[in-house]
């Protein structure tokens, strides 16, 4: 999942300075499960909004942000209200904020900073483990990512650094390094790691990439 | 004889550390290389220790080469992608640096330019595979070279780890990927460098342990909290706190353990780290009877 956060409200309405009639889109995926672009989110923002004297014609929740046809389609049938706006406030993914920029011929504002690709692991509570490197590791470190969870993203086992299992970066974060160690003595697969690691392919990660699938 | 013959020959070696300035004052730095002229082996020359902005560490390693001494250049893989820490080893091959220490290097958020992004484009044993890539004549994609450089190569440890298995697994790959000599994370306690030599007996390694003089207990209990890898005994920080000269009985401890290494030959040198007191180092070699 994509995480993101509110920016400031401040922020936004520096955006918004010189607009005065606002649309706001939302996410129905990743950005409703952060709380970030939900339709109580978009509910709660535009009160803001109108607090702060704007006038908000109009706001939908896209399903998804990021889906370019789903994306079209849904504006589509908010013509009129995005036709009196100066402005959109996406609440969705930094991706999701572009579909809707190249759909729409006015300003588009993301409402969200978008941080990392994660998981929830209860409400609230997001962990970054995935950089979308382009060659998965997973397949030999125990199912831990060690160019996301290492704050080094190191590939042939730990710095130096670590204290009673946590990172030296960070000690609020475990050692990635530990942490597939433990796992793999486990799965008893510890000689996984003698294999010397080259250094990674970074062109696989070169941006900006697509992907077309054949069919 | 140089500082790779005399390891090799099974000498004790004995090394020390310096930092680049902060700066293009390179007179302390001279001062301290003077006074160690002849006494210690070799000397580390530290790549932006701490990730802090400084000279770098080649351009230090030149310094101390043209003041007579035989540097040991420190690279890190924070501030360097693949390209530029090839291209920095083989400068320093031109400019006749022959010994090499590979590292990881601490991350830009404990520096002074906590901004910064880190590169870890490679790590250390990445660092060792390149240069030994490079000693025998190409770059790390095969590309051939005009002329390829010699080197030294060694690598740090931590022993007092948790895991240690974790560090001897990496042990085993650095001196796979060509590290020939190991200096190691400060130790005040000797059993943990003796269970550690236990732990690496049959990997027939060159050992130079990490020795810091201490310059009061603060410090001793400031790196116990801070510094991963570093356990200074409560008996020692007893020592220094009842002491009246704290510089003094720093080194007088510091000399106490080199000796006993020496004398039992549990490793093969010791690795001076003197921390902004290298005036300090001269003193301490006194002491030892060096
Ligand atoms: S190795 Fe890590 S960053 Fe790369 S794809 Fe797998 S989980 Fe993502
Ligand atoms: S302490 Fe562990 S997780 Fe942190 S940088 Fe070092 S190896 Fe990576």
């Amino acid at each position: 999942m994509i995480i993101s956060k509110q920016k400031p409200f401040e922020e936004i309405l520096n955006f918004l300075e010189d607009k005065q009639n606002i649309f706001i889109t939302g996410c129905s995926l990743c950005a409703t499960s952060c709380m970030t672009g939900g339709k109580q989110q978009i509910d709660e923002m535009k009160e803001r909004l109108e607090q702060s004297g704007k006038t908000v014609t109009g706001s939908t929740v896209l399903d998804p942000s990021c889906h370019k046809l789903q994306v079209r389609a849904s504006l589509k049938k908010c013509k009129a209200e995005l036709e009196d706006a100066d402005a959109v406030l996406c609440m969705a993914c930094g991706d999701g904020a572009q579909t809707v920029a190249s759909v729409v011929k006015i300003p588009v504002y993301p409402a969200n900073d978008t941080l990392f690709i994660g998981e929830i692991e209860r409400i609230g509570q997001f962990y970054e483990a995935c950089k979308a490197c382009g060659q998965c590791e997973l397949g030999w470190t125990a199912g831990v990512c060690p160019i996301t969870k290492c704050a080094k993203s190191l590939l042939n086992g730990p710095c130096g650094g670590a204290k009673n299992g946590k990172c030296e970066v960070n000690v609020e974060n475990d050692c990635a390094w530990i942490l597939i160690y433990n796992k793999l003595k486990e799965q008893d697969l510890l000689d996984t790691l003698l294999e010397i690691k080259d250094p990674k392919d970074y062109s696989k990660a070169a941006n900006p990439r697509k992907l077309v699938v054949g069919r | 004889m140089n500082f790779k013959e005399k390891l090799e020959r099974g000498d004790f070696v004995i090394t020390a550390e310096m930092a680049p300035p902060k700066g293009i004052d390179f007179n302390h730095i001279k001062e301290c290389a003077r006074a160690l002229k002849g006494r210690v082996d070799a000397v580390n020359v530290t790549d932006f220790q701490s990730a802090v902005v400084r000279a770098s560490s080649l351009g230090g390693a030149k310094i101390l080469l043209d003041e007579g001494l035989e540097p040991i250049m420190q690279i890190t893989g924070r501030d360097r992608n693949r390209i530029a820490i090839q291209g920095e080893l083989l400068s320093a091959a031109a400019l006749g640096i022959q010994n090499v220490l590979a590292l990881t290097g601490d991350h830009p958020s404990i520096g002074d330019h906590p901004e910064a992004r880190g590169v870890f484009d490679m790590d250390s044993v990445n660092i060792l595979q390149a240069a030994t890539k490079l000693m025998n004549g190409y770059d790390m994609n095969g590309h051939e070279l005009s002329g390829a450089p010699q080197f030294f190569l060694g690598a740090s440890v931590t022993p007092l780890y948790d895991p240690l298995e974790l560090q001897i697994i990496k042990i085993k790959k650095k001196i796979q990927a060509g590290a020939k000599f190991f200096q190691t994370q400060a130790v005040f306690d000797i059993k943990i460098i003796k269970d550690f030599m236990k732990r690496v007996e049959n990997l027939n390694i060159k050992v130079l342990v990490g020795v810091i003089p201490l310059k009061s207990a603060g410090m001793a209990k400031y790196m116990n909290n801070n510094v991963p890898g570093i356990c200074v005994p409560d008996e020692i920080i007893d020592r220094m706190q009842k002491a009246q000269d704290k510089t003094k009985e720093g080194l007088t401890i510091a000399a106490e353990f080199i000796q006993q290494i020496r004398e039992e030959k549990i490793c093969d040198g010791v690795h001076v780290m003197a921390i902004g007191a290298e005036e300090n180092v001269a003193t301490l070699l006194d002491m030892c009877g060096f």
